[in-house]
């Protein structure tokens, strides 16, 4: 291996300025972003947000996203170019802000357009959202003409602030985004926020920075917020190491006291969550916790064993319609009457059998041809449960209803506080797995078929009880949240359990992170948790969910909270761009290379 | 050419080793053989249905089979090109229904439609082509090209992510209502011709589609584009070496899918004439199923997997499923035809006419 | 290695959990229990509610579901659930606006004013039911609850806010199974506290088959459903009717609600033979069936039956659909009625647009009835005992816009009509239709 480097004398290299920004990429993105505030506002997000008042009184939702889609592109234009080697860092600076504002600014023509365009023509016949009161929302009040201009001014103002985000020191703009996002939580999610203060009997922080209870954010409690957590950050931010080094450096038994006290805080926490929380956010949890209970199986068959299966669902059905016929007074067959703990052993046994009956036709089939076919069972299941033909088993159209609450013992578990628990323990169980898998055997064999099956096998993997165990295991853990779906809402009806729930659960590991139990813990939170406490979102819900996974792979296709060796995998250019650079310093300067490391 | 023309992408040999799960796959094709033919025994000698009800089954498969043939050649050439399923291909189509919808609703209005229904046809045939296309090349251009070369499963996320997007953006544009296509006079009615019946839109249907795709056949086999899109399909690298403009080349090749599916779209209205924003996503599925059934990456294979796919849904739950007495027989004719995608699978890996790829990359 | 240890910590905080659940989780459960807070006024959050267990026809203890207080110049706080957005949307919508309607039209009761403090969506699904009716019922000075509007929703949304000791009044669910099948047995899903003033599904099927049996004379019919629990309960109950009438059902079968290819399966209703198709589902899958009817061989002289799910503007309005009869709720007549379809359209700009908007005012003014007779005055405070209420709704008579309401055991409230309706050449909008009426039949016509 030849040396890369020829002269071992450390020289001082002079660096070429890197180019400014163009202005050509500004125009480009800032026709994008037009029809991007264009399409926000054609496709009714902007009236159905208006209504809900960010600060109380005067930035109405609808507006504001408008403004931020501004924002957004405006950031986007300015985005100083990546360092590359031999130039120097890029300068930060008036022509950035520049780029900004101009992206701004043709994205608020654009929306003028539109506003002059509605109120020339009526398009309603067309789309249905352009309607007179989507005029006075974006006219904001202004005679059409002078609403342009304003348009275009504050669509430009916003974009500069885009770009002045780039020239803030990387401190002070941390710690800003971190409290406007936690400005934008307190703001929407009222209910949440409210039901806690309530809680925990500081009902007096409601009347202070709301409007009402279930209302919205007042000025006074925008600037309290963004102040706390502004300072909150910065301190954060200030500190040398982060917590999870300073906890790794620590000895031995220190930490192991810390990591107790830790387990026990979370527990503490844990039992008041569903008292605080009340019922409806518990409601939440709980269903929340079942996705995440299913994510974490179908994070061992896609993650670990690369087996793309986009019919999870069946799975979960079977656990299901398994716990509610054996479960169920109301089951048209078989009426066994078991309590749920005596049933679950055969529920596992239901989804064992089902993933084999599912894997075995697929354990030939490559990746590809494995999604769809078991898209096809997943299908293939849904109707069977529907049909008039298997009616007579599993209730049809009717579905099975009445089944009884879990009953461990003395204990009852009715209500969605109650449910938490028995929810908690199983997604407990499932990470248990999950990270016992990981380093086990098993675990191995399956990462070694995900990464290449033919070298595998040669390795002495057997390859079909691989795949078949891989099924095996998410079908059981789908079972598990099935069979306390069903016993939590009570009746099991065969729409619940269609092509939609399985793509969320693929959804919330990709964009959660693969392989990872925090990561997919936080998927769960953002595409659960979220969407049923915003009202509003809910009929945009897929909207959103289509542009998060599109731009989340486009930037960030390791997930939330990856697992370290996925980012490293997805991200090994640009890792091995960085290791380069080390190597050769961060102003060009050739170091000393010793001898055979190239 | 030492190496093939085509790279039918067989599985490497394992049929000497007779394992448990060979065994089993066997049983299984027997098993699944016997059901068929004893099922379909029962229908035919029941009686139940009249020969020339059986032909209209036949010709109803045919004509829907058509319309996915037409989805399933631009799922089949992307996943020759760069080997993945692109998920918001039925977007693509549904689309340039709705595009075929809002024009052919405004030229009813007019008095071309009655007069001149051939060129109505015509006009709302090329838009909806032209619509679809815009919108493949565009999804192509902001979610997929980004991500050439990265790990298989991320661009199928984001083909899932664009689905989702298109499908609820023109929701939030248009509404969640039913649009109505408006009724064409002249495709009323019904053409005979020796002794058989058969409906006229169903005619034009089919016509359409094998002219279209017979188009294809020959713009991919004889053109210079086509010939450069086999390039790239069985070898990108060496294609860019030959001085092959790789970007441009696959760019068409979404573009072509589009206009295929905007086809479709057009001719989905006339057959079904009830729209809404969702009506893409099952005749995506369907449509992936057919090309995966002929043989993906295989253009011909596409048209025959789809042809085939309509004909096991149309048939398959009253020649199989009514002979067993099952109840509501015709509510599991999807059921029919993904076990048809399992089966074909099992019996044939590769899709009836093989596969048509690009060579494995490491 | 860190992952055992990462391993241990899970099993320990599994073991704590368990030890926390049984401590803080689950009741100890016997059937019944009451509540804690009967004589508390119930104004913080988180009180405790009473719990049941999940089952049909648990009784609770009389008097003890707890009070709500209505302080004074307070509202008096009632929740709507129903489907406000999907497919249904147009049900719920139409449902809503006839409950604010019907706050609107009472002004105050008892010198407090009403509040719709909950519009929730039940998305027409029992996940949406339930997770609707926790949040509404999550707030104690809720009375009670106006909804569902699908009965799937209904199944999850009569249990959660029962056993919360609220009632559950619904404008338009029709299952048989959260209240009675009309022959004195108790429904799998009813609970105590459930009423309903739309009519039982199983009358409406029976009325479309007198109608076809006797009126029409026909005696082969094929039903077709679309997998959806409301279309598969009308078509059961047609199937039931018709055969004990005499009649043959040729072919029972079912499509799926986003079928577009209808012509497989209507080449089997041909070839069974039948002379009518009674299809009570819903759009685009109704467009199909009644266009691709008269194209397929053998079915040119069927006759086309559909159900309230198709008396949309859209639907009629369709040149394949002239002549096709429909069965639905009568639609009310009389002075009172024309006042209220004014107002609505005044206020919302549209005709209703479903059937089931009359019986949501009715409902809605029935629980206003209720509260007014049961609400003990104290001084400007207002308690309201929420098991007076229920005897309430079970011993009155309501005069509403629908009939003559009277609630039996089970919570049907309706005195159901089903009129039978067709769609000619002269009726060019969704009113004409229903004012076409070929028929009506009233329970007792037919042997209920």
């Amino acid at each position: 291996m030849s040396q890369v480097v020829d002269a071992p004398v450390p020289v001082d290299v002079e660096l070429r300025p890197t180019p400014p920004i163009e202005m050509r990429r500004a125009v480009r993105l800032g026709l994008s972003g037009g029809a991007a505030m264009v399409l926000v506002a054609a496709t009714g997000i902007v009236a159905t947000f208006q209504p809900r008042m960010v600060i109380d009184p005067i930035v109405p939702l609808g507006t504001m996203f408008l403004y931020l889609v501004a924002f957004a592109f405006g950031w986007m234009a300015s985005q100083p170019p990546r360092t590359l080697e031999g130039f120097a860092p890029a300068v930060v600076g008036k022509r950035n802000v520049m780029a900004g504002a101009l992206a701004g600014l043709l994205a608020g023509l654009c929306v003028g357009t539109l506003l002059i365009l509605m109120t020339v023509f009526d398009l309603r016949g067309v789309f249905i959202e352009l309607s007179p009161s989507l005029v006075e929302i974006l006219s904001l009040g202004f005679p059409v003409g002078a609403a342009v201009v304003v348009i275009a001014v504050i669509s430009a103002a916003a974009g500069a602030l885009g770009a002045g985000v780039h020239l803030l020191p990387i401190r002070f703009r941390r710690s800003l985004m971190s409290a406007l996002i936690w400005v934008a939580f307190f703001s929407l999610l009222t209910d949440l926020f409210g039901q806690l203060f309530v809680g925990l009997n500081v009902d007096f922080v409601i009347d202070l920075i709301y409007t009402s209870r279930g209302g919205a954010l007042t000025v006074v409690g925008a600037v309290v917020v963004l102040v706390l957590f502004f300072a909150l950050y910065w301190y954060l931010g200030g500190r040398e190491n982060t917590l999870r080094e300073r906890v790794q450096s620590m000895p031995k038994d220190r930490r192991v006291r810390w990591q107790i006290g830790a387990a026990a805080v979370i527990l503490v926490v844990l039992y008041f969550i569903p008292r605080l929380m009340g019922p409806f956010v518990s409601q939440i949890l709980v269903t929340a916790g079942i996705y995440l209970l299913m994510a974490l199986g179908l994070n061992i068959v896609v993650g670990y064993a690369g087996l793309l299966d986009l019919g999870y669902v069946a799975f979960f059905a079977v656990g299901a319609y398994a716990g509610a016929i054996l479960t169920s007074p109301q089951s048209p067959a078989l009426s066994p009457e078991l309590t749920l703990v005596v049933a679950i052993p055969f529920v596992m046994l239901a989804a064992a059998i089902a993933g084999i009956v599912v894997a075995t036709p697929v354990i030939r089939m490559r990746g590809d041809y494995l999604a769809i076919v078991t898209l096809g069972f997943g299908e293939i299941a849904r109707i069977l449960l529907n049909s008039e033909w298997l009616a007579p088993y599993f209730g049809g159209a009717q579905g099975i209803t009445n089944i009884p609450d879990l009953q461990v013992g003395p204990l009852t578990f009715s209500t969605p506080e109650d449910y938490f628990y028995p929810v908690f323990l199983f997604v407990l169980l499932a990470a248990y797995i999950t990270l016992a898998v990981q380093n086990s055997r098993w675990g191995r064999a399956w990462m070694a078929m995900r990464e290449d099956e033919s070298v595998a096998e040669a390795m002495g993997v057997n390859i079909v009880t691989a795949k078949l165990s891989a099924f095996v295991v998410g079908a059981v853990l789908a079972s598990f949240g099935g069979a306390l779906f069903g016993s939590q809402i009570g009746s099991v009806f065969p729409h619940s359990f269609d092509i939609v729930v399985s793509i969320t659960i693929l959804v919330i590991i990709i964009v959660g992170g693969m392989g990872s139990v925090p990561g997919v813990t936080l998927g769960a939170l953002v595409l659960i948790v979220l969407p049923n406490l915003l009202r509003e979102f809910s009929e945009f819900q897929f909207l959103f969910y289509g542009v998060l996974l599109i731009a989340m792979m486009l930037k960030r296709p390791e997930g939330f909270i990856p697992s370290k060796r996925r980012a490293q995998e997805l991200h090994s250019e640009e890792l091995a761009q960085d290791a380069w650079l080390e190597i050769y310093g961060e102003k060009g300067q050739a170091e000393v290379v010793p001898e055979g490391r190239a | 050419m030492t190496q093939a023309a085509t790279v039918d992408a067989r599985p490497t040999r394992r049929a000497s080793r007779i394992t448990p799960v060979s065994i089993f796959l066997w049983g299984l094709r027997i098993a699944a053989l016997a059901v068929i033919l004893y099922g379909s025994y029962l229908s035919i000698s029941s009686g139940r249905l009249t020969a020339s009800q059986w032909r209209d089954l036949l010709v109803f498969g045919v004509s829907t089979g058509s319309v996915y043939s037409l989805i399933a050649l631009g799922y089949t050439m992307v996943y020759g090109v760069l080997r993945f399923i692109n998920f918001a291909h039925g977007e693509v189509f549904m689309i340039g229904a709705m595009m075929a919808f809002y024009v052919a609703n405004a030229l009813a209005t007019t008095s071309l439609w009655v007069d001149n229904p051939i060129v109505s046809l015509l006009i709302v045939l090329v838009t909806a082509m032209v619509t679809s296309t815009a919108v493949a090349v565009t999804i192509e251009r902001i979610a997929y090209r980004p991500l050439r070369g990265a790990p298989r499963l991320i661009p199928l996320i984001t083909s899932i992510g664009a689905s989702f997007t298109i499908q609820y953006l023109v929701r939030g544009l248009v509404g969640p209502s039913t649009k109505a296509f408006p009724r064409m006079e002249p495709l009323r009615g019904t053409f005979e011709f020796g002794g058989f019946v058969i409906l006229r839109s169903q005619v034009v249907v089919i016509v359409a589609a094998l002219v279209m795709m017979l188009l294809l056949y020959l713009f991919v086999e004889k053109t210079r584009t086509g010939k450069s899109m086999r390039a790239v399909s069985e070898d990108a690298e060496t294609a860019a070496l030959m001085g092959i403009d790789v970007d441009r080349t696959i760019v068409k090749v979404f573009a072509v899918g589009g206009a295929m599916a905007g086809v479709a779209g057009a001719l989905w209205g006339l057959v079904f004439p009830s729209l809404n924003f969702f009506s893409g996503f099952l005749p995506g599925i369907k449509a992936f199923t057919s090309a995966v059934l002929g043989g993906i990456g295989n253009i011909v294979g596409a048209m025959l997997g789809g042809v085939s796919l309509g004909i096991f849904e149309s048939v398959g739950p009253s020649l199989v499923l009514a002979g067993y007495e099952i109840p509501a027989f015709s509510q599991l004719k999807d059921v029919v035809a993904y076990s048809a995608l399992v089966l074909v699978l099992i019996f044939r890996p590769t899709g009836i006419l093989g596969e048509r790829l690009a060579q494995e990359r490491g | 290695m860190k992952t055992k240890r990462g391993l241990k910590l899970l099993a320990l905080l599994a073991v704590l959990t368990l030890v926390i659940a049984a401590c803080g989780g689950g009741e100890g459960g016997e059937d019944t229990t009451t509540t804690a807070g009967t004589d508390e006024p119930t104004t913080t959050a988180g009180g405790d509610e009473p719990t049941t267990t999940a089952g049909g026809g648990t009784t609770m203890p009389a008097g003890d579901l707890g009070v709500v207080e209505v302080a004074a110049g307070e509202a008096i706080k009632i929740g709507s659930l129903q489907s406000i957005s999907g497919d249904t949307a147009s049900l719920g919508t139409d449902q809503v606006r006839a409950t604010e309607i019907a706050i609107a039209d009472k002004g105050e009761i008892l010198g407090h004013p009403i509040e719709l403090a909950f519009n929730e969506d039940d998305t027409c699904g029992a996940e949406g039911g339930q997770a609707g009716a926790t949040r509404i019922i999550a707030d104690p000075q809720v009375v009670a609850v106006i909804g569902t509007s699908c009965s799937g929703a209904g199944v999850p949304a009569s249990n959660v806010v029962t056993s919360a000791g609220r009632v559950l009044v619904s404008g338009s669910n029709t299952s048989p199974v959260l209240t009675s099948d009309l022959a004195g047995n108790e429904g799998p899903e009813h609970h105590p506290g459930y009423f309903r003033t739309a009519h039982n599904d199983a009358i409406q099927g029976a009325a479309a088959a007198k109608f076809v049996f006797e009126e029409l004379g026909l005696t082969q019919v094929a039903t077709i459903n679309d997998g959806d629990p409301y279309t598969q309960g009308l078509t059961s109950a047609f199937e039931f009717s018709f055969t004990e009438l005499g009649g043959t059902v040729v072919l029972p079968t079912a499509v799926t609600a986003d079928q577009t290819d209808m012509r497989p399966v209507l080449t089997e209703v041909a070839a069974a033979g039948a002379e009518l198709i009674f299809f009570p589902i819903f759009q685009p899958a109704g467009d199909f069936l009644a266009e691709q009817a008269l194209e397929v061989a053998g079915l040119e002289d069927v006759v086309l039956m559909g159900a309230d799910g198709l008396l949309s503007d859209t639907y009629v309005v369709l040149p394949q659909t002239e002549n096709m009869y429909f069965s639905g709720p009568q639609t009310p007549t009389g002075d009172a009625y024309d006042e209220f379809v004014g107002k609505y359209e005044a206020e919302y700009g549209e005709a209703p647009i479903q059937s089931f908007h009359a019986h949501s005012y009715d409902a809605t003014n029935m629980v206003f009835a209720a509260i007014e007779a049961v609400a003990t005055d104290d001084g400007g405070t207002l308690t309201i005992d929420l098991q007076a209420l229920r005897d309430e709704l079970h011993a009155m008579t309501w005069e509403g816009l629908t009939g003559t309401l009277s609630c039996d055991e089970y919570g049907d409230c309706a005195a159901p009509n089903i009129d039978i309706l067709q769609n000619t050449a002269d009726t060019a909008d969704i009113a004409a239709v229903r004012g076409n009426v070929l028929a009506t039949y009233s329970a007792e016509d037919l042997g209920f």
